[in-house]
């Protein structure tokens, strides 16, 4: 073999280049974030509860949010709903932010560490943070 | 068994004329449709404004209930002012009497209604054409009359301001938030680039109240059920006398004008 020591001195670096992103992440998980719960409302509550458990609405709270639009805005169906003992509107808003009145501390830190911007933010802003 | 050229075009022809046959009929069926989307029999529901000009005395009985309606919806009223008059964003604006009532501009009303500012607002009509113009259905008809603009929807295209008659509609050039001086968190901004309309304050009915502007308008503005033959707008209709805006484009608006006499002088 010609160059023998050159040809595995460079597949050495080759692979090395291509798993570089695998190691480098190693141990940093998605799971390092953490969401703040610590809130004026959520310190209140009775039950710290959230509209759906905890795991569920982790994974799959865009859904709940894509269904609440679509009964309050296309089906009117705008009943409210006790969560936590305390009684809530349907509502991105009037809902979700009155407990989760950190958007930066919570909504922003997961989203910002798995790379996603919902667009929501460029109409519904919360008082406590003024417009988004 | 093979089939030459010849027959296979024929046979081609032949099914061209069957798939014409049945895209026309599909067309007809679907234009049906169409034109029968609003009730023929009145609907249970059909929510509607009277608006009585004789109450609409002041400046500032207009700057009430416009601020009302702005100030709760997040409307920025400084993009008129500071921007360009032409990107108004259009929930409930002032308009003089010939651009109102087009049709009636060379009739012998009084001259103190004629130089008197309208009120004006979706609205809401029972045969809307800028839901049937709407490509992605943004636009709809609630079974209540309401008609409504999803903004999660729509995608700016502008056909609902084409269709619209009124005006009712405009688009946003420029973005709102920079024109605000107040927001009010309970309701959403939009964003550059989408329509925005009036609502007849949805949001506010499910609470059991009325539209803003009606609750500040000292009685100017009447919000009620016209299928209901006992309920304040019919009893106002059936004892005043009251026009619509364009009655002849059969879009059957559900806002009323009272525009009475003499009344409307000084
Ligand atoms: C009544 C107050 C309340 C409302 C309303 C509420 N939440 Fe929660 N939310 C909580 C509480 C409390 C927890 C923590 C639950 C637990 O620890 O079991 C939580 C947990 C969550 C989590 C998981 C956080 C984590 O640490 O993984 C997400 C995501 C979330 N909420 C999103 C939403 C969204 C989106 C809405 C609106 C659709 C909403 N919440 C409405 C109180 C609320
Ligand atoms: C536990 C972490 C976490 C929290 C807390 C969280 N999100 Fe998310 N959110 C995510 C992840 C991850 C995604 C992307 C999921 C995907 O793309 O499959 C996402 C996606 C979304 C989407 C869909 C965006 C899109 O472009 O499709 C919306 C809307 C959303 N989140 C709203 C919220 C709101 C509002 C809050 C705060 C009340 C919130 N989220 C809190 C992790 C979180
Ligand atoms: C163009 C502006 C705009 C954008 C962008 C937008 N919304 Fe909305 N949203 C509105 C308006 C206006 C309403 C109507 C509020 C009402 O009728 O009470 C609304 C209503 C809602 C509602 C029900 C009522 C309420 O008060 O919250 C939900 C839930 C909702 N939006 C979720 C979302 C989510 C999730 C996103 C992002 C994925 C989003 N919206 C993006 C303007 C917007």
């Amino acid at each position: 073999m010609y160059n023998g020591g050159k040809i595995i001195a460079g597949l050495i670096i080759f692979f090395g280049l291509v798993t570089f992103p695998f190691y480098s992440n190693f141990g940093k998980t998605a799971n390092k974030v953490t969401p703040k719960l610590d809130t004026p409302v959520i310190n209140q509550l009775e039950k710290k509860e959230c509209v759906k458990p905890k795991e569920y609405m982790r994974t799959e709270h865009m859904k709940v949010l894509d269904e609440w639009r679509d009964e309050v805005v296309r089906e009117g169906k705008r009943d409210k709903m006790i969560v936590g003992g305390i009684e809530i509107e349907k509502s991105l808003q009037n809902g979700c932010l009155k407990c989760h009145s950190n958007v930066k501390t919570f909504c922003d830190v997961c989203h910002t560490s798995s790379g996603v911007k919902p667009y929501c933010w460029d109409c519904h802003f919360i008082k406590e943070e003024g417009l988004l | 068994m093979s089939i030459d050229r010849r027959k296979f075009l024929k046979l081609a022809g032949l099914a061209g004329v069957g798939l014409g046959l049945s895209t026309s009929d599909l067309l007809f069926k679907g234009d049906a449709v169409a034109s029968s989307s609003h009730s023929k029999a009145m609907a249970k529901e059909r929510l509607a404004m009277v608006i009585d000009m004789r109450k609409f005395r002041t400046e500032e009985d207009y700057k009430r209930v416009i601020d009302a309606c702005h100030s709760i919806h997040n409307v920025p009223t400084l993009i008129a002012e500071k921007n360009n008059p032409k990107n108004e964003v259009k929930w409930i604006w002032k308009d003089s009497y010939e651009h109102t009532f087009p049709d009636q501009s060379d009739d012998f009303h009084p001259e103190a209604l004629k130089e008197k500012s309208f009120l004006l607002l979706c609205n809401h009509c029972d045969n809307p054409p800028c839901v049937r113009v709407c490509p992605t259905k943004a636009t709809f008809k609630r079974e209540d009359g309401l008609v409504i603009q999803d903004p999660h929807r729509c995608i700016g295209c502008r056909f609902c301001m084409a269709g619209c008659p009124y005006g009712s509609r405009s688009f946003n050039w420029v973005d709102p938030r920079l024109y605000l001086e107040k927001t009010d968190p309970a309701y959403p901004t939009r964003t550059m680039g989408v329509v925005e309309k009036c609502t007849f304050c949805v949001e506010r009915l499910a609470k059991g109240l009325g539209p803003a502007c009606a609750e500040q308008s000292n009685g100017g503005m009447v919000f009620g059920n016209l299928s209901d033959p006992n309920s304040e707008v019919r009893k106002l209709l059936a004892s005043n006398y009251a026009i619509r805006r364009k009655p002849s484009l059969g879009t059957l608006p559900s806002v009323f004008y009272i525009i009475g006499g003499d009344e409307n002088a000084g």
